[in-house]
Formats: structure tokens, sequence, C-alpha cells
């Protein structure tokens, strides 16, 4: 199994008011709430977290695209993920990902995933979402009508660019280009992995099938809530003929480790529900712009999880929680699954059996979340390391994992000069 | 009420039509209209009123396949051929009158008078107006975002009894994603550019209750054509003026036309 430290990037300084005062995390956050010399300590400290987790041991290092978002400070993943290339030297790095129909022309992403794949040696794993509705429609003012079709045309201008083996002409429905010629190409042959972050939608699912990608379910609601999903990404695979292989799939989860479970309920109350009572506090006019939900997934009756989240919260004034399943307190929250806490063996435990219930091969952890701390996640990050990831790195090894990176040989690859 | 379809670049579009006379043509608003509006009945006293659907709203179908604003005016242009063949006045609402616009510029002589409900197409950013495409989902957003009464438009928007709920909603959806799909996100359709060719006298009516077409926006209209233009405001009245005071609306109109 792969165990994934992914990394959210959320302003950690939203005020105590902010639910009462602001209407949303997303889009119109207000500008004033951000300090850019505290956002300047703290993306040093998120990316000091990135490296550290790579250093300790983790399979992957995660990061992912946000516009105006207060609780993901990465418009530029691939800003982030260059660093990372220099800095890591074994991790696979997952940009989860380039939102594709954002990029004009969209040879752009396939221009800086080839970089990545180049600078680390070949360690790149290319995250294609269509990307949610607050990026995309609302903060990019893309069309939501058109996006997955521009969507489908950029990746097959993307994946044509990165394997023609001459300059091409281009003529789509949303990209017109007389000169296609990608300069570099991906070290990985014929791409880097690529993998799908995705809510519920049947035809993601499907295109994930037909094309062989890894599906990811990046859930802010834990494993309870997530095997519904789950469970229909699943029965999709075997109406399409689909093994089972658990990394076909990913999975989000919320983790805090201590070494008691007293202390680890303790520890990560108030970043958990800085997270569900702040970062998640997202206006419900931003979740649903026409179009955006195709009528097939309308017609399977399947809702996304932040338009969930914000509906139940426009019922309710009340601080806190009450985010997808309605817990409203940390017990609740607990309870409800969407953080796992413990020691190393009760993690280890319940994530194991979450895996396996899931069947979900990548486990993407996040072990920063909220407002939480860099000396706490620090010590997160290296008792799941020491602790648990050892516990589970067995499972899942009768499988051929056929989508994770393939870098290039130690001795061929150019180790990063020293910095003084 | 009559029924017929035609078809336009190979979708089905539905055509409804009453009364005798002058023909008339209406474009329906938000929403299309998913059943027949007394406001119709007003029209059709001394007309021959002519509603055909628009792709995507309710009646017609083919709305993917138009991807900008060329390709909406060219289907627009086919629907009001399959209509009626003379010259007609013309009458849009809301999300349908940037449509009538570029059709009245493009065609002259066939359009003889233009009655607009509401008119988008224009953006005033001091203006304050809300905006359309963010709203909450489920069904009580729109009601009173786009009538004074609301209940008129939960009226329209109630579900017969034969109809499957789910194809309901589909429905109901498909037709905001049709109007989105050339107006997202500002719906500023740059009208203005093309207005020195709208000559045809042009009526402009808006709710005095409107939440998402201001004033600004008519007047800024108003000043681009070189035509005669009239602006009217109707009392207790909001977006969707036809649903909400359809005999004074109807009035006006055929007064006008």
């Amino acid at each position: 199994m792969k165990n994934l430290w992914f990394h959210l990037m959320p302003y950690k300084e939203l005020p105590d008011d902010f639910r009462d005062r602001h209407r949303s995390v997303w889009v119109d956050i207000d500008p004033g709430l951000l300090d850019p010399n505290r956002a300047h300590v703290m993306y040093n400290e998120f990316m000091d977290e990135l490296e550290h987790a790579a250093e300790v041991g983790f399979d992957g290092i995660c990061c992912n695209e946000h516009h105006a978002n207060g609780y993901g400070l990465m418009p530029s993943p691939n800003l982030i993920a260059s660093t990372l290339a220099r800095r890591t030297e074994e991790a696979a790095l997952c940009v989860m990902g380039n939102s594709l129909a954002l990029y004009n022309p969209p040879i752009r992403v396939a221009e800086e995933f080839a970089m990545l794949d180049c600078i680390s040696g070949g360690r790149l794993i290319a995250g294609f979402p269509v990307g949610s509705p607050m990026d995309t429609a609302y903060a990019y003012g893309q069309n939501p009508s058109k996006l997955r079709e521009r969507y489908y045309e950029a990746h097959d201008l993307i994946m044509k660019a990165w394997s023609a083996e001459e300059t091409f002409a281009f003529n789509g429905r949303f990209n017109q280009l007389r000169y296609v010629n990608v300069w570099p190409r991906p070290v990985q042959k014929p791409h880097p992995p690529v993998w799908i972050p995705g809510g519920g939608s049947i035809e993601t699912w499907r295109w994930c099938a037909e094309l062989d990608y890894v599906y990811c379910y990046l859930s802010y609601f834990g494993h309870k809530l997530g095997l519904r999903t789950m469970q229909g990404f699943w029965e999709e695979m075997d109406k399409l003929g689909k093994d089972r292989n658990p990394y076909r799939a990913g999975f989000l989860q919320f983790v805090g480790v201590a070494e008691t479970r007293a202390e680890a309920l303790s520890l990560y109350k108030e970043p958990a529900e800085y997270f569900y009572g702040r970062c998640l506090h997202v206006s419900p006019s931003f979740v649903q712009p026409p179009g955006y939900t195709t009528e097939a997934t309308i017609r399977a009756r399947v809702q996304s999880q932040v338009a969930a989240a914000a509906m139940q919260e426009r019922g309710k004034q009340t601080k806190g929680g009450g985010f997808g399943g309605g817990a409203t307190t940390w017990e609740e929250i607990i309870e409800a699954g969407y953080v796992i806490v413990g020691t190393p063996d009760e993690v280890a435990e319940r994530l194991r059996e979450v895996c396996t219930t899931l069947n979900v091969g990548n486990l993407m952890l996040l072990l920063q979340f909220g407002n939480m701390s860099h000396e706490l996640t620090k010590h997160n990050t290296r008792l799941y390391a020491e602790q648990v990831l050892p516990q589970l790195s067995d499972l899942f090894s009768e499988w051929e994992n056929r989508w994770w990176p393939e870098p290039m040989a130690g001795a061929e690859r150019r180790a990063p000069r020293q910095v003084a | 009420m009559r029924s017929r379809s035609l078809r336009c670049n190979g979708a089905e579009v539905r055509v409804w039509e009453q009364g005798e006379g002058e023909p008339i043509v209406f474009l329906a608003g938000f929403g299309g209209l998913p059943k027949w509006i007394p406001f119709l009945d007003g029209l059709a006293e001394s007309r021959h009123v002519i509603v055909p659907s628009l792709p995507g709203f309710p009646g017609a179908a083919g709305h993917d396949r138009l991807d900008d604003l060329s390709d909406w005016t060219a289907a627009t242009l086919e629907i009001l051929e399959g209509a009626t063949d003379g010259p007609f006045g013309l009458i849009a609402s809301s999300v349908s009158a940037p449509l009538a616009l570029e059709a009245a510029a493009m065609q002259r002589q066939r359009i003889a008078k233009l009655a607009l409900i509401g008119p988008f197409g224009i953006h005033d950013e001091r203006s304050g107006a809300m905006d359309l495409w963010a709203q909450p989902p489920g069904p009580k957003s729109y009601p009173p975002l786009l009538c004074a009464s609301p209940e008129r438009f939960e009226a329209l928007w109630d579900k017969p009894d034969d109809m499957d709920e789910i194809e309901w909603q589909v429905t109901e959806v498909r037709a905001r994603e049709a109007a989105a799909r050339y107006l997202w996100p500002l719906n500023d359709t740059g009208i203005l550019k093309r207005a020195y060719r709208i000559t045809q006298p042009m009526l402009l009516l808006r709710g005095g209750e409107d939440k998402l077409v201001p004033r600004a926006c008519l007047e800024k209209l108003k000043a681009a054509v070189p035509g005669e233009c009239l602006i009217q405001e109707v009392a207790e009245a909001g977006h969707l003026v036809e649903l909400d005071q359809p005999d004074a609306l109807a009035r006006l109109i055929n007064q006008f036309i």
C-alpha cells in the first residue's frame, strides 16, 4: 500500500468569528484577512513539512490547486512541486493537480508537468482534476456548461503533445494551435501516471476505467461517508469488466497520532474544529453552477460532497462543525470518522480496516489540517511514519501497482547543489 | 393552444401557437416555459402568437452543440424562420432577449418591432444587481429572485402528476445551463458593439422590483441604438414581469406592437 502525505496549505489565522462575519471561505473571501508577511512564514513551514514527510519515508507528497480559497494557498501547485523536486530525493511528487480547462492553451500543463518530471528525475504523478465549481466557474470564470468538454479536449491535447514524434497542428473545438511541440517531454514513458481526483461523478469513474487512470476520492468527511462513493466506484468497475486492483483508487483521510488516545483527542481537537468550522465555511451560492453537474449524475442522484456540506451548513447557524454527516462537536467528528485519532497502533488498525473496506491502495493523509502548528504537524508526521506506516506497508502486496512513478536510476540522477 | 414542432440543427423544437392575425413571436425568459402562461392569452387576443422554444429550454434539445454566441444566433435565426414567414414583432424576456437583439441586428427587414422584458446582455458593474448564476441549490432560491410574487414561479414549475421527478428536475436544470452557455459569467454578450444595426422601434420593459437587470442596463441599450426606444417600468413586478403582471404587460406590448 502507498502512503502519501497531502498538504492543503490552509491559511491558519482566520479570525474566531469568521463564520459569523464572513460569507464564504472560498471565492469572495475577504482579501483583508490575509497578511502576506504571515503567508511567507506559513508557506515556508508548509514546504518544510512536505519535505519532512519525504525524509521520514512517505511514499509520496501531494499538493493541489485552489483559487481564492482560505484553506488552500496553492493557486499554483506547480510552483510548490518545483521546489519539492529539488529538495526531495525519492518520494513521488503527486500534483493533484492542474485543472486542465483553466489553462489556455492547455499545453502549458504538458510543459510544466514535463519540466517537473525532468527536474525530479521521473517522480511525477500527474493529477488532472476537472476542478471544483468554486475554482473553475466562479474564481476563474470558466463556463460550467462547457467545462467538461474543455477538460476532455485539453486532456487529449496534452496526451498527444507528450507522445507525438513530430510537431503537429491541433484543431479542436476550443483550442486551435498551428504548432504543437512540447519541449521538454516527461522522463516517464509513455507519460507519468495519471490520477484523477473527483467527486462522485459517474462519467469520471467510467473515464478512469476507459483510460486506465487512478480515481481519487478526496473527501473531507472520512471513510464512513466515503464508503458509499467508493462502493459506487467499484460497482462501476465491475460493470465495465475491470479488476478490483486497489491501486486503481485513492482516498483522503484526516489522521492525528499521539502516544495515547487521550493525548490525541486533546492535541487535534482545535485544528479539526478550525478546519470544519472555518475552512469549510463555503457559501452554498458557489457550489452548483448551471451545467457543472451532468444530467447523468443528476439522474444517478449523486450529490457532490461540497454541495452537501454547504447545503447542510445553510440550514444552521451554530458555530462549529455540522458538515457532511451532520456532526457538530469534536466527539461527533471523531465518531463520524472525519478524523481518525489515537495511538499509532489504534490508527494503524483503523486505517487497515478503512483501506480494506474501501479497497483503496493509495491512502492520502492529511496530517496537517486547519491551524495545526508546525511542531505538531511534524510530530504527527513522524509518529505516523515511524509507527503506523510500517504496519500498513504489506497491505495489498499481492496486487501489481501499475500506476506508480518509474524514476530514473539513481546513478543517472543529478543531485542539487548543497546549500551553504 | 396549438402545438407543432420544427427542427433546428438536427434537434426537435416545440412551437406553441394561439390566436389569429398579425404574427408575433415570444421567446421565453429564464427557465423557459414548461407550461402555457396567461400572459400569452393576453397577447393572443388580437394576434397570432407563436412561441418557439430555444435549444435546451423546455420543449427543445440541442443546447450542448452550441458553443458561442455565433452558434446561438444562428440557431435563433433558424428557429425564427421556422416559426413564421413574414415580418413579425419579436418579444423576448430575460435570458432570451440577448438572442433577440442579435437576431434583430441581423434581420432588420423581418423583425419589425422589438419588445424586451428585463433584457440580459449588458453588464453594469455599479448597479449592484444580484448574480443570477450564484444561487444556492434547491427549489427555494429562484422564485423570490425572479418574481415579486414567488408563488407564481413556483406554480409554473409545479411538477405535473404524470411527470417523473428526476426528469422534471433535469428539465429545469437544463434550461439554466442552456442560458449559461451564452451568458456566463456576466451576462454581457457585447451587444452594445453591434447595437448600431438595431434600427427597429424597441420597447424596453422592466419590473420595478427586478433584482437582476438594473435600469442602468436598459439606459445603456437605449443610448446605443439609433432607432426609437422607450423604457417602461411595470409596478409590483420582479424580473419575470410576464408572471407577476401578465395582464398589464400584455396591454403595454399590445399597444406598442
